[in-house]
């Protein structure tokens, strides 16, 4: 019944893909000059920086506060509260594990304790060799296809425990 | 593009779009929903683009991708126009056998098409199809025919007439007596009436006011708000528009997720397009109205689709909500009067306007009117979103929409409203898909994530995960909140581990009587919902785990070892 291209990896090209690479200072300053003085697009701000940069270096949300003029204790108290935002750089590749109700039902737990063992790192923890970074998410609105996970925003899905030993060999 | 000033050049326009569509050409229409990209839809698009490149049909056959389609277990999806012809999972392999056989051949390809899997029968089109057949896709059916990313195509099939009406045709308070007299209850998980709130907003003293759209769609196995608005943001917009026309409003917000990237380039798509042609701005379509759209993106925390957290948020604030005796729709954001309403609620105040209020009251049950969206997740055979009349039978919706329970299994309880929400046994799938119906169930039709269970699931542990869930979506603003969540956590972790204590049970009651009774915003107190809901319908297995140690769907690790 399933169709045969179901476990390769693939998903949309425009994904964010993740890496160590750090940011071009010259895109933060015209990010935070957009928004000079703008309270209000704190987080946007972050967020876009984010997902640029995939972490938030402190002497990032120190620029922030200055340009926006938001005193740095509510940066630092936006940058914490919403778990898109990381303080810790990410591996140059992130896994998310979607434990949602639908891919939980059709053994999330299962898949995630596999990763995890593959890994050897745990929910928000990346490895020491900055290969991998590990999240679970909420549903990513694709419960046809769970159990899933995504790697670089790739979707694999359908994914038995046994076969995500494979899916991770090809990421170096 | 020159922008519209009148009713007379938005016909003109249409006239136009509509006179250069050659009803015969074929159009090859491949879903782009996020359940098809995910199974590499992008790769049967390119097939499709390389394979018409190939057969040099450029001019001949034109290619539209779309929005979800809706039966997502098939995916991908390609119907083929203008015969209609639906293929399911369908692979770049097949793209040049598509071509060459059906779009050139008009010939049927057998494979690709629906095969009932319990009578063999076959159907070619979409509507002979038992997931769509019996469907009312009023809100999610034009999807197959519409590029998100094109205007042309929402106005070719009679986009922003419902405004043009709105805005020429009548005059604020008709519009509002039509949406109250349609009594459209809000459809992302409170039910209240769309009218009243409108009202509340538009009477509120104050020069400035706000409408937003919440399309943060937080909860977990919800995913037809996404549908929706990602296949026809330009639905969406328009109804908005209508209700700041209609609440004196000038200043819009789309509070929306920020991790779908599809969803936030089509709706910027939609807001520049829109603009451009003078339906988005200044003086709309001539009519002196101004109005304007700023997006913003959730950050990933449940909490924040909570009204007064999302306006917190929108202005750049930690999302904690307030109490609700100051209401949003009196003082939202940065104060001023703010009326918020969900995607599927703003979608269909322009089928409202075009059809009246008489029209929509004839569909649904006496007190849930229109049809509602079902994503239908779990134990299921056919994961999709589901469009029906409201008083349809969940039954009816899990076996002849789902096709029942994959692999054998029973059915054992349904449950709406995810983390919210709350359960109700197999003895119940007769009842109405009904707000007040489920409500007086000890369930709640939620923003419409309904979730199929079979026998395997053990209750104990879904209502575990529901609060484990809760406890990392809560802001923490409040004590019983956080430290209630924490407490009935630790009591259920416990009775899944096999360490559950006579007395538990009516431990949690307590606990979850008082979260429920003193959490400050609805995300506290719609805690004890889930739990409070299984303790009605499966006690027995609650009990089971504690007195025998004995976990009666063998589903708790720890409690295997006591079976036989
Ligand atoms: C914790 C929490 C999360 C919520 N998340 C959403 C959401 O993602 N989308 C939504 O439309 N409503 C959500 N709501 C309900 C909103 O607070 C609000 O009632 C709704 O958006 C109003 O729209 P409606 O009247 O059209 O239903 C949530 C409520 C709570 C308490
Ligand atoms: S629950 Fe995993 S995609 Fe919906």
């Amino acid at each position: 019944m399933s169709p045969t291209y179901e476990k390769a990896d693939s998903g949309s090209g425009e994904r964010r893909r993740s890496g160590k690479e750090t940011m071009d200072n010259d895109r933060i300053e015209q990010i935070l000059n957009e928004h000079q003085g703008q309270a209000g697009s704190l987080i946007k701000v972050l967020m876009e920086i984010q997902e640029q940069n995939h972490w938030l270096p402190r002497e990032v949300l120190v620029k922030v506060s200055e340009k926006l003029e938001v005193p740095l204790s509510r940066v630092l108290r936006i940058a914490t509260f919403y778990k898109t935002f990381s303080l810790t750089p990410k591996g140059r590749h992130e896994i998310h594990v979607c434990t949602g109700t639908a891919c939980k039902v059709r053994g999330a737990q299962r898949v995630l304790d596999e990763v995890q063992e593959l890994t050897g790192i745990k929910p928000g923890e990346t490895d020491s060799d900055l290969k991998f970074s590990l999240e679970t998410v909420n549903c990513q609105g694709c419960c046809s296809l769970g159990p899933m996970i995504e790697v670089d925003g790739k979707t694999h899905s359908k994914i038995s425990p046994a076969e995500i030993a494979d899916a991770l060999k090809k990421y170096e | 593009m020159a922008r519209i000033n009148s009713v007379a050049e938005l016909e003109e326009l249409r006239k136009g779009i509509l006179s250069k569509i050659e009803p015969d050409k074929p159009c090859i229409a491949i879903c782009a929903g996020i359940a098809c990209l995910g199974l590499g839809n992008d790769r049967v698009i390119s097939a499709f683009e390389e394979e018409i490149r190939k057969q040099s049909l450029e001019t001949k056959v034109d290619i539209r991708a779309t929005g979800c389609h809706g039966f997502c277990e098939k995916g991908p999806i390609v119907v083929i126009y203008p015969e209609e012809i639906c293929y399911l999972e369908v692979t770049p392999e097949d793209v040049p056998e598509i071509i060459t056989q059906t779009v050139v051949g008009k010939k049927v390809i057998d494979r690709l098409i629906y095969t009932d899997p319990n009578t063999g029968a076959k159907a070619v089109h979409q509507f002979e199809i038992p997931f769509y057949k019996n469907q009312s896709r009023l809100l999610i059916g034009n999807n197959p025919k519409i590029n998100p990313k094109s205007i042309e195509d929402y106005l070719a099939i009679g986009g922003y007439s419902a405004l043009a009406k709105a805005l020429f045709a009548m005059n604020p308070e008709q519009v509002l007596e039509e949406i109250k007299k349609a009594n459209l209850r809000g459809r992302g998980g409170g039910g209240f009436p769309a009218g009243s709130k409108w009202e509340t907003t538009r009477n509120a003293p104050g020069e400035e006011k706000y409408v937003i759209v919440n399309a943060h769609e937080g909860e977990p196995g919800a995913f037809m708000d996404r549908a929706l608005f990602t296949g026809n943001p330009h639905l969406v917009l328009e109804g908005l528009i209508i209700g700041a026309y209609t609440i004196g409003s000038h200043q819009g917000f789309i509070y929306t997720r920020h991790d779908t990237p599809q969803l936030r380039e089509n709706i910027d798509i939609a807001l520049s397009e829109a603009k451009e042609y003078g339906l988005l701005g200044k003086n709309i379509l001539g009519s002196g109205f101004n109005f304007n759209v700023e997006v913003h993106l959730d950050v990933g925390i449940f909490v924040s689709g909570e009204s007064s957290a999302l306006m917190r948020s929108i202005e750049g604030k930690a999302p904690e909500p307030r109490p609700k005796y100051i209401r949003t729709s009196v003082s939202g954001i940065w104060n001023k009067p703010s009326n918020l309403n969900n995607v599927e609620t703003w979608a269909n105040v322009p089928q409202i306007i075009n059809n009246g209020s008489k029209w929509y009251s004839s569909i649904g049950t006496e007190r849930s009117k229109g049809t509602k969206l079902i994503s239908l997740s779990g134990n299921i055979c056919n994961t999709g979103v589901v469009e029906v009349p409201m008083g349809t039978s969940l039954k009816e919706i899990i076996y002849n929409f789902g096709g029942g329970i994959p692999n054998g299994k029973k059915l054992k309880a349904v449950h709406f409203g995810g983390p919210m929400g709350g359960s109700i046994p197999e003895s119940l799938i007769d009842s109405p898909l009904d707000f007040d119906v489920l409500s007086k169930l000890g369930t709640s039709l939620g923003a419409g994530d309904m979730l199929v269970l079979d026998e395997d699931n053990c209750m104990v542990e879904v209502a575990r995960y529901f609060l484990d869930f809760l406890s990392g979506e809560s802001c923490g603003k409040c004590v019983p909140c956080r430290e209630g969540i924490r407490q009935m956590l630790k009591i259920l972790t416990d009775i899944t581990d096999g360490k559950g204590k006579e007395g538990d049970i009516e431990l949690l009651e307590e606990i979850a009587g008082v979260v429920g009774e003193a959490a400050l915003c609805s995300l506290g107190r719609s805690v004890p919902k889930p739990l409070l809901s299984m303790l009605k319908y499966f006690r027995d297995e609650y009990e089971a785990h504690i007195k025998d140690k004995r976990c009666p769907a063998l589903f708790c690790k720890e409690l295997k070892k006591g079976e036989l």
